[in-house]
């Protein structure tokens, strides 16, 4: 049975239509690369599959749960389904570690010295176990994003949407960010990912997804897509990003 | 007859000063508790309770304090129930200053990056736990500067209260004015005093906008 299922998402932001009916089956374990032009409808896709965004009509079902019938259950779809952003938004008011144990304190109201103990856990996970009493302005974008990481992954969730997680970051710290992603899909974490690194698509996703105009145009085992890809539009995509 | 010297009426306004000041006081904290509820609910989201808000914080923004003053000393005369100039000016401010407060506010909350709220709601929060651990906290180092600023207009805005009989620093000042009849000294003295309870109030909100702005 799918983790998470995505059946006819039509979706418009007033006059335009940025998602045409999208169907996308996903299991326990996938790693799923979604990727596209810019426009294509890949984020917003991403977005409403923990109700950041809603849609008109079809269904997203998420571990059982229907995110378009229980909008009063959204906090039960939230602690299954983390979000990792581009800009990583972290707390800058918070420290790392306070950032990583403030939702499992507040939210699934874990006592102080547990979550502290998680956030070190997750934290170490992340390779920054030395910083959790750094602000987050005190962090390099590579180490930011790894805080976010640990955030996300510290409400112990089923299911992790990485929206571009890696655009916002200069290059060299690009790899750090990744090396993190590829041990969580090791460890079976059920990964979204909206993406540009088409390598770590190629090489670490089990499922590809290409979006085109508001719609899934081919989807498949990304090796054999990339290899040989059965549609114009993305043998052009893969030709313009490599 | 009794002669007044410099000195008393140095001194009888400065008496007078003290209900000023706690009027200000409690006008300015009762405001901001009412302020603050006002503001969960100006930024909740939901349409009625929005609407609701907008309408309270429009009409007190909207008609002069001396207006408000009059309805609540004598609307709530009306039936049947006495009530004091303090408790008067004591209400009419509380809401007058806890409409501009909560627009302050609002204002502070909004500069706060919408990728802030997305990341709570993405944790799960509720819309209360989000303000109160990762919006309020962040929108109250901007909010600083202006709210202190405001509580000069809240210190002013208790002379008007005078009207309604409340024995003041300005009324203080119109009472010995009649037993003096020396207006232009009286109201210079009157207007001092203001100014000193004044000036410090805008100084350190510069100050503070300052010190908070280079932090950031």
């Amino acid at each position: 049975m799918s983790l998470v299922s995505i059946v006819d998402v039509r979706k418009s932001f007033g006059s335009t239509e940025v998602l045409k009916g999208v169907s996308v089956e996903i299991a326990r374990g996938d790693v799923v690369a979604v990727i596209g032009k810019s426009g294509s409808g890949k984020s917003t896709l991403l977005r409403c599959i923990n109700g950041l965004e809603t849609y008109d009509s079809g269904a997203i079902v998420v571990d059982g749960i229907d995110v378009g019938k229980e909008r009063d259950n959204l906090r039960n779809l939230r602690r299954s389904v983390g979000m990792v952003f581009q800009q990583f938004n972290l707390f800058p008011h918070l420290t790392a570690a306070e950032n990583v144990m403030l939702a499992p304190r507040v939210v699934n109201k874990e006592t102080p010295g547990e979550s502290a103990r998680l956030a070190e856990e997750m934290l170490a996970k992340v390779g920054l176990a030395d910083k959790g009493t750094n602000y987050p302005s005190q962090l390099s974008g590579g180490q930011q994003q790894r805080v976010a990481i640990a955030r996300a992954l510290a409400m112990r969730p089923n299911v992790l949407l990485c929206d571009e997680i890696t655009s916002a970051l200069d290059p060299e710290l690009v790899n750090e960010v990744l090396r993190v992603v590829e041990q969580l899909a090791r460890e079976g974490m059920t990964l979204i990912l909206v993406t540009h690194e088409m390598r770590f698509a190629r090489d670490v996703g089990t499922k590809l997804v290409f979006m085109h105009m508001g719609k899934v145009h081919e989807e498949g085992p990304p090796k054999a897509l990339f290899a040989d890809p059965k549609t114009p539009e993305l043998r052009q995509f893969i030709g313009s990003v490599h | 007859m009794v002669e007044f010297t410099f000195w008393d009426i140095f001194y009888n306004l400065l008496l007078a000063t003290r209900w000023t000041i706690l009027l200000s006081l409690v006008a300015f904290v009762s405001g901001g508790i009412v302020g603050l509820v006002l503001l969960f609910a100006r930024t909740s989201k939901v349409g009625w309770l929005e609407f609701l808000t907008k309408l309270y914080i429009e009409f007190f923004q909207g008609t002069p304090l001396l207006m408000q003053l009059f309805l609540f000393f004598f609307g709530i005369a009306l039936f049947g129930i006495e009530v004091s100039p303090w408790l008067a000016a004591w209400l009419a401010l509380t809401l007058w200053t806890s409409a501009f407060l909560t627009e302050i506010w609002r204002g502070c909350v909004e500069a706060i990056p919408k990728g802030q709220w997305e990341a709570g709601e993405t944790l799960a929060f509720s819309y209360v736990e989000q303000m109160r651990h990762i919006i309020l906290p962040q929108a109250m180092r901007i909010a600083v500067a202006p709210t202190v600023g405001f509580s000069v207009q809240v210190v002013k805005g208790t002379a008007l209260a005078s009207i309604i009989g409340f024995v003041d620093l300005t009324k203080a000042g119109t009472m010995l004015n009649n037993a003096t009849f020396r207006p232009f000294l009286v109201y210079s003295l009157v207007a001092l005093i203001y100014f000193a309870l004044c000036f410090p109030l805008s100084w350190s909100a510069k100050k503070l906008e300052k010190r908070l702005n280079v932090a950031r």
